[in-house]
């Protein structure tokens, strides 16, 4: 009996002695579970600020060369200086190919003509003291303006003898000096623009001739070296949409149907096995790999054209390919055995119940993986720098077979060149029209997984 | 035709079979019970439009595989023997021939016999495509009429059409295989060439990096004499370097903002914060590399400046950071997945022991975790090392053996995209290294990816 109360009491007196130390021992505690606590919130906050850095960078960067400065001219079409004979009609007894002929003869023609002679004699009209500084003249304009000229004239060649009014685009270092992005207190000598062009562009910035419009040619046209001011990205856009066509013609079916293969009718085997890991790791293999393989393979062994975007949509599937399949896995793993016991109980056969029923629950859930496999390839660069989609393309293509670049690496392209403080927003602004369609495919893959998604 | 308006055809011709065999199956059946029929009136129209089609869809692709060397063949058979001493010189000459008789011009005036050898071969195309064309109707003809006679109550078109169809499915899911296969016999090929060039050990335990670009255009017996050094050292230790600064910044950030979100942030907070952390890893990775070239690299050299450091703009540091910054959201998703994992149980035991929350989470759930959270470190060093872009425009590109993180560096993949220029002329050790270093890459991101992939599998067992 004492005995036990004896323990008892010592007990006690060591369970008030532990309980002191842990209410001495407490405060340190809480204090540091806030700290820790702080420490996650702090990396939340610092993760998502970086997220806010780098769209508000881009943005404040990219967001005035959607706009451009450019001339409001009254364009008179000189019969005298367009000196050229009648567009060619198809006659009649002629074969296509010799009309064809005919009419590539009379652009020709038309090319020849010297379109800077029609813009001189407009700009003198605004610039008074035009006639003393002919060399200075040349520079407002931007060169490449006088083929949307000669391309007016072949659209319509009715216009000759008429007078039109154009906004043309002035010269690139007019416009970065205008939207004031050159230190305007640096001796002549340092500047890339002449004391006198620049007093003139500053008085007609005042007259409102020159204007800063919305800039057409950043989305119309291809790029360009000759001038830089058109520079646009026609051309990567088609490059990419190419690209992107591929990839979801050849990747989004062949993806699926391997899933199915994998999940639904394959032996469990040490062979299915290793493809699994196979798949897991092409997901992980670095994309620039899969560029090498590109370059000897597709390029080197099948012959197929340098900088196509046929090649690169192809180099892209490879890529894309295990992103699909691991996407349309997990989307077939999470539907329940029950639909397909229910299918096979009424007598379905196994490619029935999986084709008929499966299948058609799993649709929103590939889609989702699909699309976003889709946004990555059209993001990537790396593999199309090494099938030599990185070079210089002046025109659109016309078909998949085409020379062409692709909107990354136009990105690339274009933060590369000389003319730093104009193609340091001409590239932010190429990023944004990038960042925009990634981030559209990325949101509608959210919206169809919210929209379409069922949880079993 | 062409090739796709022959498959054109075929698809039209097939839709057309699918539908006798499905008229035939039902008229067999009688209208009404079709009970009587082994499989549905759809499986006999599949059947017999599989019959018609995929032989002569067989039968182009041979034809187009091989037809182009017969031509050949009987084409350069005309020609003067005399000019055909090699096979590169036939090419040409082919691809000359060729060229004329598509109408296509050539270079300097074409000689008669290559007039008359061009007229050969453009009738023979003819003839090739008239024949191919007769063939494949023939053939999808005799298909279609004997599937379909074939049709009765006891014909089993089910199977035969289900076993075309595991037949794609199975084809289909080689394909990741032979990307796989394609990857290393191409790389393989490559650099054993290339290690005819230079010597292995030159290449993997040199410390110069040095290609010497001024070979190029040489013939190839004049190389030896000039060649640059290709120590690989120099690149290794420049990606290790960058991938290393990266991790610093990626893994204490990545793995509070896991835990934040796992352990800490009420159900609203993680719902709008997950996507947008999300949203830092689907930017594209040139944009990293822009904002680090433009924003990132300046501001250090400022930074640096007004501490009176030298940090150059594009640096190791630079493009570490940047990284860093691209790998977060790739660590905090993995660690939340594998956060969420750890069994509530445990929680609660730590806890009842009167453990504070962090308490817990230091001493009892990382502790648990740490095997799924050392696979996905561990998946992120691979992305880190094998990531391009942000590199190729922020670590400046100069391949010095550095250990001092405010110099510039060079990586493997940058000099990957620096030596294949893009030419497709892969005969010297300037381009073929490339492969080499692509090899090495390969191997060491592959040996990676197992060893976090058979750890975070082994941990997703412990659990389950």
């Amino acid at each position: 009996m004492t005995t036990e109360l004896n323990t008892v009491t010592s007990a006690n007196k060591a369970y008030s002695k532990v309980q002191q130390q842990v209410v001495r021992s407490l405060k340190k505690r809480h204090r540091q579970e806030k700290l820790f606590r702080t420490a996650g919130l702090l990396a939340v906050s610092a993760s998502i600020l970086l997220v806010i850095l780098l769209f508000v960078n881009i943005f404040a960067k990219g967001l005035p060369a959607f706009w451009q400065h450019s001339i409001t001219l009254d364009i008179y079409f000189d019969p005298a200086i367009v000196k050229i004979s009648e567009q060619p009609q198809p006659q009649a007894g002629e074969t296509e190919n010799e009309f064809r002929q005919r009419d590539l003869a009379w652009r020709s023609e038309v090319g020849l003509v010297n379109f800077n002679r029609l813009i001189f004699p407009a700009l003198q009209q605004v610039i008074p003291d035009a006639q003393q500084h002919r060399r200075e003249l040349q520079r407002i304009v931007t060169s490449g303006e006088r083929f949307a000229l000669r391309d007016l004239v072949i659209a319509d060649p009715s216009i000759i003898g008429q007078t039109k009014t154009l906004h043309l685009l002035t010269d690139a270092n007019i416009d970065v000096w205008l939207k004031g992005n050159i230190d305007r207190s640096l001796p002549d000598e340092q500047q890339q623009l002449s004391a006198k062009v620049r007093e003139w562009v500053d008085a007609l910035k005042q007259q409102g001739v020159i204007s800063n419009r919305f800039s057409f040619a950043l989305f119309m046209n291809p790029d360009s070296r000759s001038s830089l001011a058109s520079a646009g990205l026609a051309g990567a856009f088609m490059g990419s949409l190419y690209m992107m066509l591929v990839v979801i013609v050849l990747a989004i079916p062949m993806g699926v149907a391997a899933a199915i293969y994998l999940e639904e009718f394959a032996p469990k085997n040490r062979l299915t096995d290793l493809v699994e890991v196979n798949i897991n790791n092409l997901a992980a293999v670095p994309s620039i790999v899969f560029g090498l393989l590109g370059a000897s393979i597709f390029i080197g062994w099948f012959n197929l054209p340098m900088s196509a975007p046929v090649v690169g949509g192809l180099v892209l599937t490879l890529m894309t390919l295990p992103t699909v399949i691991i996407a349309t896995r997990s989307t077939l793993k999470a539907i329940p055995p029950s639909i397909r016991q229910a299918a096979l109980g009424l007598g379905a056969s196994k490619t029935q119940a999986v084709f008929h029923h499966v299948l058609p629950l799993a649709i929103p859930g590939i889609l989702t993986g699909s699309i976003i496999g889709v946004a990555q390839a059209l993001g990537e660069t790396a593999p199309l720098l090494l099938i030599g989609m990185k070079s210089f393309v002046a025109s659109v293509p016309g078909s998949a077979m085409d020379q062409a670049t692709a909107l990354p690496v136009q990105i690339y392209l274009w933060q590369g060149n000389e003319l730093r403080n104009f193609f340091e927003a001409r590239t932010s602004a190429a990023i944004i029209v990038l960042l925009v369609m990634m981030l559209s495919l990325n949101s509608l893959a959210i919206w169809l997984r919210k929209r379409y998604e069922v949880r079993w | 035709m062409n090739n796709l308006s022959l498959i054109f055809v075929l698809l039209i011709f097939m839709a057309i079979a699918y539908q006798f065999g499905m008229t035939r199956s039902r008229r067999m059946a009688g209208g009404q019970n079709s009970a009587s029929m082994h499989s549905r009136p759809h499986h006999y129209g599949m059947m017999v439009g599989l019959w018609a089609v995929l032989p002569p869809f067989l039968l182009l692709l041979l034809w187009n595989w091989l037809a182009p060397g017969v031509l050949q063949t009987l084409t350069l058979a005309t020609v003067p023997a005399e000019l055909l001493t090699d096979s590169e010189q036939a090419a040409v000459l082919m691809r000359r021939i060729s060229n004329l008789a598509n109408n296509f011009g050539v270079v300097a005036e074409a000689a008669d016999w290559e007039v008359a050898a061009a007229s050969y071969l453009s009738a023979l195309q003819q003839k090739s495509a008239l024949m191919l064309t007769a063939l494949m109707f023939i053939l999808a003809s005799l298909g279609l009429l004997l599937s379909f006679k074939k049709i009765q109550p006891s014909l089993r078109a089910r199977h035969q059409v289900e076993k075309a169809l595991m037949a794609v499915l199975l084809l289909c899911s080689t394909v990741a295989i032979l990307t796989t296969v394609g990857i290393v016999l191409s790389m393989v090929g490559e650099t054993l060439k290339f290690f005819s060039f230079i010597s292995p050990a030159d290449f993997f335990f040199g410390t110069t990096w040095n290609p010497r670009f001024s070979t190029v255009g040489l013939a190839e017996g004049s190389l030896t004499g000039s060649q640059g050094s290709f120590g690989l050292l120099p690149l290794l230790a420049g990606t290790l370097l960058v991938a290393l600064i990266a991790m610093l910044v990626a893994i204490p950030l990545g793995l509070m903002v896991a835990i934040y979100l796992a352990e800490y942030a009420p159900q609203r907070v993680r719902n709008t914060v997950k996507p947008i952390i999300e949203v830092l890893a689907g930017i594209p990775t040139i944009v990293y590399g822009f904002f680090a070239l433009v924003t990132v690299g300046p501001f250090f050299a400022e930074f640096g400046q007004s501490i009176g450091m030298t940090i150059r703009a594009t640096s190791a540091l630079t493009a570490g950071v940047v990284m860093g910054i691209m790998i977060i959201p790739f660590i905090s998703s993995l660690s939340d997945d594998i956060l969420t994992q750890v069994p509530k149980s445990l929680r609660d035991g730590s806890l009842g022991l009167g453990a504070t929350k962090s308490e817990t989470i230091r001493q009892v759930v990382l502790p648990a975790a740490l095997p799924g959270i050392v696979g996905a470190v561990l998946l992120a060093v691979s992305r880190a090392i094998g990531e391009t872009m942000i590199v190729v425009l922020a670590a400046g590109n100069s391949p010095s053996l550095t250990a001092n993180p405010f110099e510039a560096v060079s990586t493997v993949t940058v000099t990957i995209v620096n030596q294949l220029t893009g030419d497709n002329d892969f005969a010297s050790p300037q381009s073929l290294v490339a492969f080499a270093l692509g090899l090495t890459l390969f191997a060491i991101t592959l040996l990676l990816n197992i060893v976090a992939l058979v750890i975070v599998r082994k941990y997703r067992e412990q659990y389950e």
